[in-house]
């Protein structure tokens, strides 16, 4: 059975067309892994068993008749639970929308299904996508596959546990400030986070709309390529998708002879851990040895980024959230209260964790009367110069090289207790998504083997590129994996 | 940069979220240390820079005000359930506002 889940999509995909193995076989497959460790580690939220198997009964019949199927159909795939399914619950691992049932897919939801997406379920997130760590789910946190005491890392720790725990081919996540990235790097998945505006974010709930990107977490580069492709491109659904083309992602052609890679020195200084930065210096070690070659640069607003992050993304989340007050949709609150301002009041008390509360409050005071000018539009302007030190330093190098994460998963509950300290956790992911640029975490290595964590704990490396370069960085990731065993490793969950 | 409690409760209100006396406490504290860590921002000389409202680049994205293809986002019903709220002709029944 295991030997099923050991494919990348592209083999499953020949699998499939050579008759070895059904689509119905590979979910079951899949369902098996969830039916025994789902329980212990709290990947999905929601498992479609039935919508899942009749989608792949349909490609079976589909091959039965001989007809050509393409390479995503058939294979099953997990759904971070903040995209919209059409009659499957979606509660954005929110008190108050556990009982929402959306009437309509997502643009990218519905671009996957007419390729034939088989769906296991939904996965668990941080509220609202809001953290670093999946641990302020309403259902509770994610644990890391490659160590149960520790963290599978957030938003999105659903997506990439079950990537890495062998519970879908892929999967979806959302990344606003380093929320695929992050838990790709804890779990030892490829994660990517797009250009702003590459994928369409119809039919997702919104954290933070000027930061806000979706994405696939996958085993391979080549995998969450081939899922880009299929998802990507304008969208008339949402007016932030520029009509950009979308080119062949898995085209990876002529490696990275005389790329020019830039490794940025903020991103290495005091806070790093030490295994964590040897296993970034190993592996930019691996791209010279392939012909590119390395240039020491400076992004000098990189200590600015979390503070400009946390005033301007809370804002935009009031905003988005504001919508949530159980009237069109929610659940009731216990108390209705007399009048309409007391419904709003008791509702929304009830409807959302600590974590959306605290941002809630600071982006309704950084927006209102008095403070707007010095925190919003200040947070603003510095904004700006973020992202003209990537401007800067893209006219003198092709890529960015770094880590992903300035540590490794750490404890549950370790830095729930300390907001802080939390948001401090995105201090490398946060900057790519401040210029709206691509980035993608490839597993570069674990640290060394502890009682907790066997296999010791993974580290991803992260490299960006200028905004709509993911063909560039892919094909980057692609090179440093293949000269790589790191993809090859499979976690202990992975029996 | 600390908040008072009167302060949380007035950014609570406007927020319209119920909070406990025990959550204006702690929320005092932890949002006055967000706040005290945000203030780095006054470090930046921003002087004559821009603020930036999005990355795209794209203006005025506009579209003919008219019903497009058939693609669902729900059928009136369907859009109704979601509510929990009492139905009254296709409406949906709330609380007075006064």
């Amino acid at each position: 059975m295991t030997s099923l889940l050991d494919q990348t999509i592209h083999q499953a995909h020949q699998g499939l067309r050579d008759k070895k193995f059904s689509a119905v076989e590979l979910t079951e497959a899949c369902l098996k892994q969830i039916d025994a460790h789902n329980a212990g580690l709290n990947v999905y939220v929601t498992v479609t068993r039935e919508q899942g198997l009749a989608s792949a009964r349909l490609v079976d019949a589909k091959i039965a008749k001989g007809e050509e199927i393409g390479t995503l159909e058939g294979i099953p795939a997990g759904i971070k639970d903040i995209f919209n399914t059409r009659g499957v619950r979606t509660t954005c691992c929110s008190p108050g929308l556990t009982n929402f049932v959306p009437p309509y897919d997502g643009t990218a939801i519905a671009r996957l299904k007419e390729q034939g997406l088989v769906m296991l379920g939904k996965t668990n997130l941080d509220e609202f996508a809001c953290g670093s760590s999946t641990e302020s789910s309403c259902f509770g946190v994610t644990k890391n596959p490659w160590d149960v005491t520790k963290v599978a890392g957030g938003s999105s720790g659903g997506s990439a546990a079950a990537v890495s725990a062998g519970m879908g081919f892929y999967a979806l996540g959302t990344d606003t400030g380093g929320s695929i990235r992050q838990p790709a790097s804890l779990c030892s998945v490829v994660g990517l986070k797009v250009t702003y505006g590459r994928v369409s974010r119809f039919g997702v709930t919104s954290l933070a709309s000027s930061w806000d990107t979706i994405g696939p977490l996958g085993k391979t580069v080549e995998d969450v390529a081939l899922v880009l492709g299929a998802m990507a491109g304008h969208d008339p659904h949402d007016a932030t998708t520029p009509d950009v083309p979308v080119p062949d992602y898995v085209a990876f052609k002529d490696g990275v002879k005389g790329l020019k890679i830039g490794l940025p020195k903020e991103y290495f200084g005091e806070g790093l851990d030490p295994e964590v930065g040897e296993a970034i210096r190993v592996a930019v070690k691996e791209l010279e040895k392939q012909g590119a070659s390395v240039k020491k640069i400076s992004l000098p607003m990189t200590k600015y980024c979390i503070a400009a992050y946390y005033v301007t993304m809370p804002a935009e989340l009031s905003t988005n959230l504001a919508r949530f007050d159980g009237i069109r949709f929610g659940n009731k609150p216990d108390d209705e209260g007399e009048e309409l301002i007391d419904y709003y009041m008791n509702q929304r008390g009830a409807a959302f964790g600590d974590e959306i509360k605290r941002r809630i409050m600071v982006g309704t005071y950084v927006l209102s009367a008095g403070y707007f000018d010095a925190y919003y539009r200040k947070g603003q302007r510095v904004r700006t110069k973020i992202i003209q030190d990537f401007e800067r330093a893209f006219s003198e190098v092709d890529v960015i090289c770094a880590p992903v994460s300035p540590f490794p998963a750490f404890g549950i509950g370790e830095k729930a207790d300390d907001p802080l300290a939390m948001y401090l956790a995105d201090v490398m992911t946060i900057p790519a998504s401040t210029a709206g640029i691509p980035a993608l975490s490839v597993p570069c290595g674990f640290t060394k083997p502890s009682k907790t964590a066997p296999k010791g704990l993974p580290v991803g490396l992260q490299i960006m590129g200028p905004q709509f370069s993911e063909n560039l960085i892919l094909k980057v990731g692609h090179a440093y994996e293949q000269a790589t065993e790191w993809h090859k490793q499979k976690s202990p969950i992975f029996a | 940069m600390s908040l008072t409690p009167e302060q949380v409760r007035h950014v609570a209100k406007l927020a319209r979220l119920r909070l406990s006396d025990a959550e204006v406490e702690k929320f005092s504290g932890q949002l006055s240390a967000i706040l005290d860590y945000v203030a780095i921002l006054n470090e930046v000389d921003t002087e004559g820079v821009q603020p930036t409202s999005q990355v795209t680049g794209l203006e005025n994205v506009t579209r003919e005000d008219a019903v497009r293809g058939t693609v669902g986002f729900g059928t009136p019903g369907e859009l109704l359930a979601c509510s929990p709220l009492p139905k009254d002709r296709d409406q949906i029944r709330v609380k007075p506002v006064f």
